[in-house]
């Protein structure tokens, strides 16, 4: 078949190339929708997950129970199953609130859907790696910051966030390589992402043996910056600390 | 109910529709040539997009197209994600019980297709002991699991016809069922040419087939009616014809 | 169970029991009636379990090598381990095993030997293409465990297995992979889980695991929630069985490492 034809260097650049009938600026479109997904849904996590480790630390136990319902059920079903319940139900749901209470239907872009999405389900795994950080935070700041007279709110901007930083990274950083990982699951309900893209272009050319390399260099390349910069943050986050791995 | 009267006013004062937002036409992600495919700069192109914008040009919509997923393709619109379907969607009473349809505005008949040194016949006797490939929840599953699926081997489901198509030049298949003139358009392809030929029409039977091709609205949409009009005018004022002139050699409305 | 059931508890069970029975009462079921559903149900249950165990099995078997040859090996097993663990974990599941099935899959009878072989039956079918990419995904995930494992076994054991003239492979099965597989056995269970969650994948190559049987039903019926409803709760079951498993197995295996 033309696979093997396409193996070529001079059609593979074609087929690569920025303008049409090159496949390369959708490629690299669908690439800015996975990262802006993977930004977004990682920040949202985040937020989620550090209400929700504090939440599941020092709220009330019926905060607790429902943070625990939460984070179970995020971690035993699979992404792909939570994508298209959140997917219908969060739009659907929106909308018949929203007709029922005599406003438009609204349009949710679905950048803003993928968002939301796979942000709930980062959420459940930032409270749990950020409640392990914040655990790990040694006891005996934290009461020294209470002794002072700190406000609790100034205990945890203060004491608690920046030094559980340092033993939260590995764990955040391995959660935000699942997030540029995750968008591709998007592609199985038609959104127009890197993995889409590549099955759209490798599909109508049929030169798989380009498209997918040039993608998963792609991948590799969000990869493997992340893991650059991340080692960074890591060195700054625990400066002032004694090298434990000596 | 201020507001409305209001755009009712600016309607008829400028002539031209006031949508606060555009209506997002549904149209399957996977590539469907030649109703709906996307090109290379992402833009999509082919028979159905040319009629649509006939179609949002002749009722004064404001349309952009919105790729979703086909097997999700019925609950996004119920569920309000997407506006119209237009996405090769046959008329049939099963999804009309979810949906409205317009008015039919293709209807060509199915077709099998199989590999170039294949002998089979398009029946169940052709297809007896094969494994037969079809696109999910869409007539031609429906005809084949009728027909074909208590004497195939197996009868394999796809999320798009372009996986069958593929699967079949890849050998996983020994046949596919579905649409003649999309069939067709994958036959002209240099990939088509490679691997496959049509094995004749199947034997019809409109009561799973369905009545044509129609767009999808939600269930008592007004916007229905602009539809059917537009359809109307565009076939009455030759634009359909000229559409179908660039993509085939024949007319498509059938009868 | 005193400890478990505090009065704000009681509470939550009784709305969460509301809940299902609400659930139960004013969503659509009728289709779970269907004697067709019934069996395509319990044959995607049936897929998907096959498909994890296969998988998890032969994707550990693959990780204890190429752990060890990033551990110990020399530099031209080293490299190439290395390569293959950031591939599998810098690119996602989905992407692989499209490559494999559609990509690969499509070489395969364009090559004549391979067509006229006697595996050309089983190439032309979907599920050894799932098995490859799963098996092929735990290995590199655990391949880079394993790594972490055997580097983890203390220098002394094997040094002392040494001076007592043992021989190397004496030496790697007795004393250094059965130390080295007790640090990852706790990582076991939850891998497994992962590897559940990742077997949805392979519906998108025409394999009717229990997702796809849901995908199904929802088509079929243009029932939206319902079917996905009992897709969550057939994973959670199957999640909670396999914690189980993992916690009764690891109570049974004697911990004495130094």
């Amino acid at each position: 078949m033309t696979g093997l034809e396409a193996l070529s260097a001079a059609s593979a650049l074609d087929l690569l190339a920025f303008s049409p009938p090159g496949w390369g600026a959708v490629l690299l479109a669908g690439l800015a929708n996975s990262v802006v997904i993977a930004l977004g849904a990682y920040a949202l996590g985040f937020g989620i997950g550090i209400g929700g480790a504090f939440g599941k630390l020092y709220g009330g136990p019926i905060l607790k129970d429902l943070l625990a319902v939460y984070t179970t059920i995020v971690r035993a079903v699979p992404e792909l199953v939570l994508i298209l319940i959140l997917f219908y139900a969060f739009t659907g749901l929106l909308n018949e609130a929203l007709l029922s209470w005599g406003y438009d239907r609204v349009q949710i872009s679905p950048i803003i859907t993928g968002i939301v999405v796979l942000g709930v389900v980062q959420g459940a795994y930032q409270t749990e790696v950020l409640r392990g950080g914040i655990l790990a935070v040694p006891a005996g700041q934290i009461e020294a910051a209470r002794a002072m007279g700190m406000p609790s709110v100034v205990v945890a901007r203060r004491i608690i966030l920046p030094l559980m930083t340092a033993n939260a990274l590995p764990g955040l950083a391995n959660l935000w390589l699942n997030a540029t990982k995750d968008t591709a699951l998007l592609a199985v309900i038609g959104f127009s992402e890197l993995t889409k893209a590549t099955y759209q272009a490798s599909a109508t050319t049929k030169a798989f043996f380009v498209f997918y390399p040039a993608a998963m260099l792609l991948y590799l390349g969000i990869s493997l910056t992340s893991t650059l910069l991340i080692g960074r943050i890591e060195k700054w986050a625990r400066r002032g600390q004694r090298d434990v791995r000596g | 109910m201020k507001k409305l009267v209001l755009a009712a006013v600016a309607a008829l004062a400028f002539g031209t529709a006031v949508a606060a937002a555009p209506l997002k036409i549904g149209v399957a992600a996977e590539p469907y040539p030649p109703f709906t495919s996307p090109d290379a700069s992402g833009n999509w192109v082919g028979w159905e997009v040319d009629f649509l914008g006939a179609i949002c040009k002749q009722a004064a919509l404001d349309c952009v197209i919105t790729p979703t997923a086909w097997d999700g393709i019925i609950p996004a619109l119920t569920s309000g994600q997407i506006d119209i379907i237009m996405s090769s969607m046959s008329i049939t009473a099963e999804r009309a019980k979810t949906i409205d349809f317009s008015d039919k505005y293709y209807n060509t008949p199915a077709m099998v297709m199989v590999a170039k040194d294949s002998t089979i016949t398009p029946d169940a006797a052709g297809l007896t002991g094969k494994i037969v490939g079809v696109q999910v929840s869409t007539t031609h599953e429906a005809y084949t699991q009728k027909y074909f699926a208590p004497v195939a081997q197996e009868v394999k489901t796809y999320q798009t016809q372009d996986e069958a198509n593929q699967d079949l030049a890849a050998g996983r298949l020994d046949a596919v069922m579905a649409d003649s003139i999309a069939l067709q358009a994958f036959l002209d392809s240099d990939a088509g040419k490679a691997c496959c030929k049509s094995a004749g029409n199947v034997k019809s039977d409109p009561a799973i087939l369905g009545a044509g091709v129609g767009f999808g609205v939600r269930k008592g949409d007004p916007v229905l009616a602009k539809l059917n009009d537009a359809i109307k005018a565009v076939r009455a004022d030759g634009t359909y014809a000229a559409i179908t002139a660039k993509y085939f050699p024949f007319d498509i409305y059938g009868e | 169970m005193q400890d478990f059931l505090k009065p704000h508890r009681i509470v939550l069970i009784l709305i969460a029991a509301g809940l299902v029975t609400w659930c139960v009462l004013s969503l659509n079921w009728t289709w779970l009636a269907e004697p067709k559903y019934q069996v395509l149900i319990l044959q995607g249950i049936w897929r998907t379990l096959w498909i994890l165990v296969v998988t998890m099995v032969v994707g550990m078997v693959l990780a204890i090598p190429i752990g060890l040859a990033q551990a110990a090996g020399p530099w031209y097993l080293a490299w190439p381990a290395r390569i293959f663990c950031t591939v599998i974990r810098g690119t996602p599941l989905l992407m692989q095993l499209w490559l494999l099935y559609y990509g690969l899959g499509s070489l395969f009878p364009s090559i004549p030997w391979i067509k006229d072989s006697a595996l050309w039956p089983y190439l032309r079918q979907a599920w050894p293409f799932a098995v490859v990419a799963l098996s092929l995904s735990v290995a590199g995930y655990e391949g880079e465990v394993m790594r972490g494992a055997f580097k983890g076994v203390p220098h002394g054991q094997l040094e002392a297995a040494k001076s007592m003239g043992m021989p190397a492979f004496t030496m790697f099965r007795r004393i250094w992979l059965p130390q080295a597989l007790q640090r990852v056995l706790p990582t076991l269970g939850g891998e497994t889980v992962s590897q559940l969650k990742s077997t949805p994948l392979v519906s998108t190559i025409t394999i009717m695991d229990i997702y796809a049987v849901t995908g199904r039903i929802r088509q079929d019926t243009f029932i939206i929630y319902e079917p996905l409803l009992l897709l969550a709760v057939v994973y959670m079951v199957i999640t909670g069985l396999i914690v189980l498993m993992f916690r009764w197995f690891e109570s049974r295996t004697p911990t004495r490492t130094a």
